[in-house]
């Protein structure tokens, strides 16, 4: 009987020390690149564009340009995955139509970033001319979000209680209108959610905008969508790889990278926060 | 008219709900159109078997058998990381923690996951990468071993976060039948729970390889770079996705060497595909298992 005891102490033990492990580590990453970024932010670092080939100034053109592709990523993937969520949920017959497009959503959430960098590449920049821009590069993280959207605004709409479409229904309104004026709204902060949670996975991706969207250096803001732009995370990576002043640019990347995680985990705490208040809601 | 209107609607919602088929389809048609031309110049078999990858030389070589184990051997040792910790801290937050504790740690580990790739890589190549140098006395801290604890660290919390949501759908009375006969916590959890949650913490593991497998930024910054047949873990290797990554730019195109890194975006694309539906098939039989519906 005693040697289960020790054996059940031993193996809670380990389970701990997995915990403590793995906080540690991800710890360790928000510390360092807290304490070494926040000494290069200033209010300089977040309004000025990049001076003497990358080692001062500030990176401004990052910020906007991670802005941009983002909202365009979103304007993409929100109407295509909400009208897909909504067929799937309120249209959808049980049929094997229907399984193959929730096997094609799995999928194309499984599929390396990398790989959507090349389609983008060789369809928006190549086929359609759209060069290296914020349309090609939005385009782009578009498609990546999609399945994202897809899976929340799915959550958000099984949610919503049968009954009340049944009323809506008895009142003699139609499948739409009960659609517009009865489901959306109530899913609306489910939906939500799932932007918010896209938004912070769009704004981190670099895979994607290497060859669609991202470019190194520029002293301009973009005028049109058919500009290249600079973004966050692309230029960690670029001032890791490129560039002739390692010490300075290493200087300058854990500014950037402080940005990008500030920015990303705080909208993912915003979006995790809001869901767990719904699930406690709906039960 | 109105009925009229609803029609219009259906159709609209129908149509677009087949983006996702079309995208993942217009996928699978780029990377052939655009890979296959390279099996001009190189027969498949010495593609994937080829030992050498010299694309830039002349006569240029096409061998892809070194990036191929570099990505193998980067995800075989992230998995040795983010399995252990991710299932443990998972069987930790189901089992462990306080009801508080969990309400605090489960959302927590769910941010975590979202932190992007690029500064997991920036991170393991300013940290982890000189720290490893000066323990270990390398010649260099960028090789397959940071890559795979770096990898790790990073699909640490996203194989957590879905083993603990299988843990959670045990029901109840499996454990309570077991500590009616006598099991203790820790027996009950070896002989009763984890059996029960397998498939679904099969389906985490599945997916964090597949998620390392595919993963870009980390391994292009901190694998080192080396396009040769890895023989040991202290070595800089080359990855499918950081060839494709790092060759992209400068590959001309049209050439031989661009229609190449389409023809190994394929090959990564194939692999993750068959993780993926083994993953679905597995967790989908585990709903069936645990009466949770197909």
């Amino acid at each position: 009987m005693k040697k289960h005891k020790v054996t059940q102490n031993i193996g809670f033990a380990l389970l701990f020390l997995c915990m403590a492990v793995t906080l540690f580590f991800l710890g360790a990453i928000i510390y360092f690149i807290t304490i070494r970024g926040i000494k290069v932010i200033s209010w300089e670092f977040l309004t000025q564009v990049p001076r003497n080939g990358m080692t001062e100034g500030g990176v401004a053109p990052a910020i906007l340009g991670t802005f941009y592709l983002t909202m365009g990523a979103i304007l993409v993937s929100l109407p295509l995955g909400l009208a897909c969520a909504i067929y799937l949920c309120e249209y959808s017959p049980k049929s094997a139509l229907v399984n193959l497009i929730r096997m094609s959503i799995n999928n194309l959430a499984g599929v390396p970033s990398v790989v959507f960098g090349l389609f983008g590449f060789a369809v928006f920049v190549k086929y359609m001319k759209f060069g290296v821009s914020i349309l090609s590069g939005s385009l782009t993280l578009g498609i990546l979000a999609l399945p994202v959207i897809i899976s929340a605004s799915q959550e958000a709409l099984t949610a919503v209680p049968q009954s009340l479409r049944e009323a809506s229904l008895a009142l003699g309104a139609s499948k739409w209108q009960t659609i517009k004026k009865i489901v959306l709204p109530t899913a609306l902060p489910g939906i939500l959610t799932g932007v918010i949670l896209s938004i912070g996975r769009v704004a981190g991706e670099t895979a994607p905008i290497l060859f669609t969207a991202a470019t190194f250096y520029t002293r301009h803001y973009p005028d049109s969508v058919f500009s290249e732009v600079m973004a966050l995370p692309y230029h960690i990576y670029a001032l890791m790889t490129e560039g002739t002043h390692p010490d300075k640019q290493a200087a300058i990347a854990y500014g950037c990278g402080l940005i990008l995680l500030v920015l990303v985990l705080l909208i993912s705490t915003i979006a995790i926060v809001i869901r767990q208040k719904q699930r406690v809601i709906h039960g | 008219m109105a009925k009229l209107k609803e029609k219009a609607y259906r159709w609209i919602f129908t149509v677009l709900a087949f983006s996702s088929l079309i995208f993942l389809v217009g996928i699978i048609i780029v990377l052939f159109k655009e890979g296959l031309p390279v099996f001009k110049e190189v027969k498949p078999a010495d593609f994937i078997f080829g030992k050498a990858w010299y694309p830039t030389f002349d006569p240029p070589e096409f061998g892809i058998l070194p990036l191929i184990l570099a990505s193998f051997w980067v995800t075989v040792g992230a998995m040795f990381v983010c399995v252990p910790l991710g299932v443990g801290s998972a069987l930790y937050l189901n089992e462990l923690a306080g009801h508080r504790q969990r309400a605090v740690l489960k959302p927590l580990v769910e941010i975590l996951a979202s932190i992007p790739s690029v500064v997991y890589g920036f991170f393991g190549m300013m940290m982890i990468a000189p720290f490893l140098q000066n323990l270990l006395h390398l010649p260099t801290g960028l090789c397959a071993f940071t890559a795979s604890l770096t990898l790790g660290i990073m699909a640490t919390p996203t194989v957590c976060s879905i083993a603990e949501d299988a843990l959670s759908y045990v029901p109840k009375s499996f454990r309570e039948a077991s500590f009616a006969v006598g099991a203790n916590r820790w027996q009950t959890l070896v002989n009763v729970v984890i059996p029960a949650a397998g498939s679904g913490i099969s389906t985490a593991i599945i997916l964090g390889m597949s998620r390392a497998i595919g993963e870009t930024m980390t391994v292009l910054m901190v694998a080192g770079g080396a396009a040769v047949i890895p023989h040991s873990f202290f070595e800089p290797v080359r990855p499918m996705t950081s060839a494709i990554a790092a060759e992209m730019g400068e590959a001309p195109m049209g050439s031989a060497h661009y229609h190449s890194l389409f023809a190994i975006a394929l090959v990564l694309f194939l692999i993750t595909f068959v993780f993926n539906i083994v993953a679905e098939l597995i967790s989908r039989r585990f709903r069936i298992k645990l009466g949770l519906g197909g």
